[in-house]
């Protein structure tokens, strides 16, 4: 594809640049020119309402889904990806609304899945893998399990999106995309959750929120933007947005109280 | 709805409070003790916490040895000889084998009903390479049957993962298909005899009395150091470890056991001619039972097979190919029924078209389910279902010694087996965390 044309509505501070990104399924439009920047050691709050075309966005970014146009740069170079696994390699890793954990297993053994470490020989190497799953934990102040070896069965809601995030960032990650991450959860647990994303942006991680949750998305979002029938109708600072303008944005589309610099963010000229 | 007008819901106020207190103290049952205690004294205390919730493991399994061996003692004096539990343990074995392969498809939340007559077509290959026409080596034939075994696993495996299809089906075709198989390879006579001595000695011949012995101390021995080498090594770098003196009670365990086998095994159990020594299948068991504890416990493989038991599409999603786990699985359960076929044909020291491969399979199945393995996936440990083998042959020995009818014996077999599912599916309901779909 050719990169010229939307190149200059690229931020080259940011980590990732979603520009002019296309998506239809047969008839459907799910996404029209779809400008998108994701800084890092930021979080970003995705909001939109039910089939605004949040989830078609994510899975563009985490490889799932191949673009029908567009350009995708990351860190500052455009890249295409075929696989989730293209997108995995350059550290971006998704925490899905579901989790994808497997109950029978312990919290080493989730968090190695698919990527276990091996002695020489066939054997596993369970010293190590504890070891580094344990560092990983602590690393995110993860400290309310009572043994990594238990399974994941038996944690509560919070502590099993501990684990998934905590699974994800393990593998060099650079940007984690968490799904309705506080969905299922009771205040407890979603202060837990907020306070771990907080984590992320601090350790330097990129974050992109999706969430229907208001009160979370004004809690732990340093960036706000907002997709209105597959369009993206405005970003930037979350300081720049309100309650009340973000409700107007995700159900109509525009907002008289939205300040200047999100509205020029959405025609993708922010910077 | 009928809780609106009647049983009126607990304020809303102090529900949650309630829920995540059960859930914690639920949560608390669902990890083993060995995993949290810092002592055997805690070790005990939490154990018994889980017993009294109904999370009881292997206990039910070594009370229900107890009660049968009490009941049948009781009736009949010759139970508890050592002649007699040499015979179970021999009877046993190729159910114990069989379930050892079951425990594959199980783990993958499958099932395999095929392995019954699997295992009746191995025992009729290797007793026909090693007779007459043929005159093979008892090893070649007895490797030809396994590769044949895996052959089988092979083509099933591929129908139920590449094709889609449930294996319920594909394996209840493979029940009726290798039983049609099996007897027009048995053909006319009905019975084909046994020629080579070592195959009839898996089950029938004995070890030494001294072998038995330097084979059992080595045994324990190398258990002992791996288990405690391993232990203490986690202990020292301050991983997830038991406390030292439960590792040396388990040590302790496995050590007291090994000897109580052998000190009956050697026992003169003949009437006529002395008769002793353990019998070489024991080892055959045990080596199956260490290599699949292994490959299940230790390798990636057997990561992902329990991974694809508890959720395949997580599993699918860490970019674990599915098909491939699946039909290797299926694979190593036809090849583990190909040996228990060949154990059992030895015992016999001939093969006939009376093996009853469907009455195999479901005591396989039952000896796997009874030894804790779910039959929805993802759980289940090879040796507990290695210990059941014993509990469903222990159930028709005793029965038979009692001269009980086939009726009955069937009927009670059936009960301990539905009496096994329910405590599983109960186990599991009750394991099952609140905020889960």
């Amino acid at each position: 594809m050719a990169d010229g044309s939307g190149a200059g509505a690229v931020d080259p501070g940011a980590l990732l640049s979603l520009g002019d990104i296309d998506k239809n399924f047969g008839p459907v439009q799910a996404l029209t020119g779809v400008n998108l920047d994701v800084p890092a050691a930021q979080v970003t709050a995705l909001l939109g309402d039910n089939g605004a075309g949040k989830s078609v966005l994510v899975k563009i970014i985490s490889g799932i889904h191949a673009p029908d146009g567009g350009q995708i740069h990351w860190e500052g170079r455009a890249v295409h990806f075929r696989t989730p696994k293209d997108a995995t390699a350059l550290g971006i890793n998704t925490v899905f609304q579901d989790l994808a954990l497997c109950d029978n297993l312990d919290i080493v053994q989730n968090m190695f899945l698919g990527r276990e470490r091996r002695q020489v020989g066939l054997l596993l190497d369970e010293d190590d893998m504890e070891k580094a799953a344990a560092a990983t934990l602590a690393s995110l102040s993860v400290t309310t399990v009572r043994s990594i070896r238990q399974p994941v069965a038996s944690l509560s809601g919070g502590q099993r999106q501990s684990v998934a995030v905590a699974r994800a960032v393990m593998w060099n990650s650079k940007l984690v995309i968490m799904d309705e991450p506080t969905a299922a959860l009771g205040v407890a647990q979603t202060r837990m959750v907020l306070d771990l994303i907080k984590r992320l942006a601090d350790k330097g991680l990129a974050v992109l929120v999706i969430s229907h949750n208001l009160n979370d998305v004004f809690e732990v979002a340093d960036r706000v933007a907002v997709l209105y029938l597959g369009r993206l109708v405005a970003q930037g600072p979350a300081a720049g947005f309100d309650r009340q303008s973000v409700v107007e944005l995700m159900t109509t589309g525009a907002s008289s109280r939205v300040v200047a610099a999100s509205q020029a963010a959405a025609a993708g000229l922010e910077g | 709805m009928s809780d609106v007008k009647e049983g009126a819901p607990p304020p809303l106020e102090a529900e949650p409070e309630a829920l995540t207190e059960a859930a914690a103290t639920r949560a608390e049952l669902a990890v083993a003790p060995e995993i949290v205690a810092g002592s055997l004294g805690e070790y005990l205390r939490a154990w018994v916490a889980r017993i009294k919730a109904g999370e009881s493991g292997v206990l039910p399994v070594i009370i229900g040895l107890i009660v049968i061996a009490v009941i049948f003692q009781s009736q009949n004096a010759n139970f508890l000889t050592a002649g007699n539990l040499v015979n179970l343990l021999v009877q046993g074995a190729a159910i114990t084998l069989l379930g050892l392969g079951e425990v594959f498809a199980l783990l993958l939340g499958e099932i395999d009903l095929s392995i019954g007559f699997v295992a009746g077509v191995a025992g009729v290959i290797a007793a026909q390479l090693v007779a007459f026409p043929h005159n093979w080596p008892w090893w070649a034939a007895v490797g030809v049957a396994i590769l044949v075994t895996a052959v089988i696993g092979l083509v099933q495996g591929t129908i139920i993962t590449r094709l889609g299809l449930p294996s319920f089906v594909v394996t209840l075709a493979g029940l009726l298909g290798f039983q049609g198989v099996m007897l027009m390879m048995v053909g006319q006579g009905g019975t084909v005899p046994i020629a080579s001595d070592v195959i009839n000695d898996f089950a029938n011949g004995n070890m030494t009395v001294g072998a038995g012995w330097v084979v059992t101390a080595l045994l324990i021995l190398g258990y002992a150091a791996l288990t405690w080498w391993r232990d203490q090594r986690r202990r020292a770098s301050g991983l997830v470890a038991p406390p030292a003196s439960l590792t040396l009670l388990k040590i302790a365990a496995v050590a007291v056991a090994g000897v109580a086998l052998v000190l009956i095994c050697n026992a003169n159990r003949g009437l006529l001619v002395p008769i002793q020594g353990v019998p070489w299948v024991v080892l055959i068991v045990l080596g199956v039972l260490a290599a699949w504890s292994v490959l299940l416990g230790r390798t990636r493989f057997g990561r992902y097979v329990y991974a694809i038991g508890g959720n395949a599409e997580a599993t699918r999603r860490s970019g674990v190919n599915l098909a491939r786990i699946r039909t290797a699985a299926f694979i190593l359960c036809s090849l583990t029924a190909g040996i228990a076929g060949i154990v059992y044909a030895s015992r016999l020291r001939s093969v006939s078209t009376n093996l009853d491969g469907g009455t195999l399979v479901l005591y396989a199945v039952a000896a796997a389910v009874i030894g804790g393995t779910s039959l929805f996936g993802g759980r289940g440990k090879p040796p507990h279902s290695g210990l059941c083998g014993n509990v469903i042959a222990a159930i028709a020995n005793g029965m038979g010694l009692l001269g009980m009818a086939a009726a009955t014996q069937l009927i009670v077999t059936a009960l301990v087996l539905l009496a096994a599912v329910t405590i599983d599916a109960v186990a599991r309901r009750g394991r099952t965390p609140t905020g889960m779909h």
